[in-house]
């Protein structure tokens, strides 16, 4: 059963569907969190989010409510059974996670919208939700047939420029600044940041750009010039489009053990980064 | 006719009297209500149904149904609505006063009239629509100082009001008035008055509700009614007293009882023996009681001739109605589906939910086929009520309500939840969520939630930041450092505090699940 379904190219893999969130977006908010992304931040809140299960086997016996099977070579799981301990999340070496639905843009789109009315829009996150562009365009088109807002969380590794269908059915983005320098930009994720600025200017010139945001941790990368350099650049585009600058302070909370260590940083430098980026032009400024 | 009572009867309640003037917890003012109480038990003069003794007076693991200490000869209504608008038009005679001029005059009369406003807890349960009561008065006036005129009247209320059963409405409309007795709110975290506003989409604008909603997070009110909701069953003048009770405005209450239905499961064999048998018999004795009652309050007790507030036309006896309460549907459901080998919960599988719904129906139903000939108001019936609960409670469910730890994971099942009971009780519901701090930061989460819910026929909502001083216990609002005051034995001033205290012992009431 999943292998079919893992084979049918109109499904994508969903980590999760958090009903209400107050923190993705403006006003209230259902959540759809893809599975899969393309970096490898090493402050990751939900590493077990980057990747596909391979089927290894390791997290199926530890599994305390016997959830998770072994289907003729592929781990199954069973959610009605599932007591969300996390076990297995962290028993898998592999960043993957085995709690993952197979589904397409309208299976999706039928759980979203039993949220209506009490939520406003929808905001689609991850892991990296761009990385299944041609599903992302139809779910956010059903959406909107729905009523609902379509947000987009995104590391900024599509170009979007290449979709133009996608960004015609997303209300906006809410785009990571990581690092404003290449080089340590591909310290902390991996990957360089050459499409991510390129996609901070197309997105802000088409009034697509709804907030940028840095997670901050002083050790990994110069943060003020980041948060400096990000809003200058946005400052053109201010007067048309109201650009939020979100900075989140560096928690260790579900972070791997590995990059756990990183020190919390202070609520005065948070401070002095929003001051820097208040200087910068920035208005819409909040620290989390 | 008085019937007689033993001797045993009147000492102990001598003895009663006694502990209380002795007491070092209760203020002056908690002695003088508790005597006067105790006074009234010895009274027997209401025509009482036969069957109610073993179902009233039994311990809270037996009792069927509840008078919630309204006394054996009910000298007022329990809840009274006075019409403040015509007070503020007119004055009044019998306390020599004559219509206010401007706000120093109008909060003044305001605080006289409440003291003459009795009800079950002898405190006003309705303190008027405050935004359109003072809004005349701060058209042209200095904006500071209104405020602070608006500041120090909400002040006197908390210190001399000493029961959070006391409730003012704002909305639906956004008005000079309401904003700035939200902004001086939102500086204080008391008690008193209680406060609900009236949202209707069509009315309410956004700016108004978000000031509401902020309010709300950092002072635990105001709460939100369903104003398109309560007007289509009340019509425009309707009120919001006490706890959450949607009442005609000019009337009120005359009495308020409650099922306990998860004591009358315990009575039943099985479903079918409750819907059929136990649910019907216990409502009819509960409904002939408060027949009773409010024909002793309306023929024998004289009120409606001799207050002042009948007589001037304050409030009228036609406008009155009362209340057919209810608690403890978690249980009851919970009773039944242990009793037909079913490991299902209220709150959490269909059927379960399904069965309540199929009670609610009952209780309807025998109610929309009970008459009472003073309750013109409504119909001739009376008006079903999900009542809160009280302190002494224990395994008792307010209302409808899902208990404390076993909330749904997610608040959109706990919404739809409310969704299937609300539109049960014109006369009040409602429930409460604790909202974590952070969306402090994000108020249009809580509004889309309210907007959504008022789609929905969701009739009443509450929030608190969930680490505020004040917080709503089950209706009303105690703050938490002044129920630590009264655990180390400390006197309180408001009454209900005591109340808190027992729910936080008896009703997990600090333990609900932070959204």
């Amino acid at each position: 059963m999943t292998r079919n379904l893992r084979e049918d190219k109109d499904r994508v893999p969903v980590n999760r569907i958090l009903p209400f969130s107050s923190v993705d977006g403006p006003g209230n908010r259902t959540v759809v969190f893809l599975q899969g992304c393309g970096f490898d931040c090493k402050y990751c809140h939900n590493p077990e989010t980057r990747n596909l299960c391979i089927s290894c086997g390791d997290c199926v016996g530890k599994c305390p409510a016997h959830a998770l099977h072994m289907v003729e070579g592929k781990v199954t799981f069973d959610p009605l059974v599932c007591c969300k301990c996390d076990t297995c999340i962290k028993t898998c070496t592999y960043g993957a996670s085995p709690r993952i639905r197979w589904m397409n843009a309208q299976e999706v789109c039928s759980e979203v919208i039993k949220q209506k009315p009490f939520v406003r829009g929808v905001t689609i996150s991850g892991g990296e939700c761009t990385t299944y562009p041609d599903f992302l365009t139809h779910l956010l088109m059903l959406c909107r047939e729905e009523g609902l807002g379509t947000l987009l969380d995104s590391n900024g590794s599509l170009l979007f420029e290449n979709y133009p269908e996608l960004l015609t059915v997303t209300d906006g983005v809410m785009l990571d600044i990581k690092a404003w320098d290449a080089r340590e930009h591909q310290n902390v994720t991996g990957i360089d940041n050459g499409s991510v600025l390129k996609n901070m200017i197309y997105l802000a010139e088409r009034n697509k750009l709804y907030e940028v945001r840095t997670v901050v941790v002083p050790e990994l990368f110069n943060c003020e010039q980041t948060v400096r350099e990000t809003a200058r650049m946005l400052r053109p585009f201010l007067s048309r489009s109201q650009i939020r600058y979100k900075l989140i302070c560096y928690r260790p909370m579900g972070v791997r053990e590995a990059y756990s260590h990183y020190n919390i940083p202070s609520g005065e430098l948070m401070q002095h980064l929003a001051d820097a980026a208040h200087e910068e032009g920035m208005q819409d400024i909040i620290i989390i | 006719m008085m019937r007689e009572i033993g001797m045993d009867r009147v000492n102990e309640t001598r003895k009663q009297m006694l502990e209380t003037v002795e007491s070092t917890v209760l203020t002056h003012e908690q002695k003088v209500a508790t005597m006067a109480n105790l006074a009234d038990s010895l009274l027997e003069v209401i025509d009482l149904p036969d069957g109610l003794d073993e179902l009233l007076n039994q311990p809270i693991d037996r009792q069927c149904i509840c008078d919630l200490s309204e006394g054996h000869a009910p000298l007022r209504p329990r809840y009274i609505v006075p019409d403040y608008q015509k007070f503020m038009r007119e004055g009044s005679k019998f306390l020599q006063l004559d219509p206010p001029q401007d706000l120093y005059e109008a909060v003044n009369s305001l605080l006289i009239f409440y003291k003459h406003v009795p009800s079950v807890t002898n405190y006003p349960v309705y303190v008027g629509a405050l935004d359109e009561l003072l809004d005349p008065y701060v058209q042209d006036m200095d904006e500071a100082q209104a405020e602070k005129i608006i500041r120090l009247f909400l002040i006197h209320m908390d210190r001399t009001i000493l029961d959070s059963f006391s409730h003012a409405n704002i909305g639906p409309k956004a008005t000079k008035a309401g904003s700035i007795i939200l902004r001086v709110i939102g500086q204080m975290q008391d008690a008193v008055p209680n406060l609900s506003m009236k949202y209707d989409e069509e009315q309410t604008s956004d700016e108004f509700l978000r000031e509401c909603v902020v309010t709300a997070l950092h002072s635990a009110k105001p709460s939100f009614a369903n104003h398109k909701m309560f007007v289509s069953e009340l019509n425009e003048d309707y009120v919001i007293a006490s706890c959450y009770n949607g009442l005609k405005y000019g009337g009120g209450s005359y009495t308020l009882s409650r099922l306990i239905l998860g004591n009358i499961a315990k009575r039943a064999t099985d479903t079918a023996d409750f819907l059929n048998n136990q649910l019907p018999y216990v409502c009819q004795v509960m409904a002939d009681y408060m027949d009773a009652r409010i024909r002793f309050e309306v023929e024998e007790s004289g009120f409606f001739e001799n207050n002042f507030l009948a007589k001037e036309g304050f409030i009228h006896r036609d406008k009155f109605t009362a209340m057919f309460g209810m608690v403890g549907m978690a249980e009851a459901v919970d009773i039944l589906m242990e009793k037909s080998g079913k490991s299902l919960r209220y709150g959490h599988d269909k059927e379960a939910d399904d069965l309540a719904v199929q009670i609610m129906d009952k209780i309807t139903a025998f109610n929309q086929n009970h008459t009472n000939p003073y309750c013109e108001a409504t119909g001739g019936h009376f008006l079903l009520h999900a009542q809160v609960g009280i302190a002494s409670d224990v395994n008792v469910t307010p209302g409808t309500r899902i208990p404390i730890g076993e909330e749904p994971e997610e608040l959109i099942d706990h919404l739809r939840h409310c969704e299937r009971f609300h539109k049960y009780f014109p006369s009040g519901t409602g429930d409460i969520f604790p909202i974590d701090a952070t969306v402090h930061r994000n108020p249009e989460y809580v509004m889309d939630i309210i907007k959504g819910a008022m789609k929905e026929e969701i009739r009443y909502l509450s929030f608190y930041g969930s680490d505020s001083d004040v917080i709503r216990i089950t209706g009303y609002l105690v703050k938490k450092s002044e129920i630590e005051k009264l655990e180390h034995g400390e006197n309180v001033k408001h009454d209900t505090t005591a109340l808190g205290l027992g729910a936080k012992h008896n009703g997990h009431i600090l333990e609900r699940k932070i959204r």
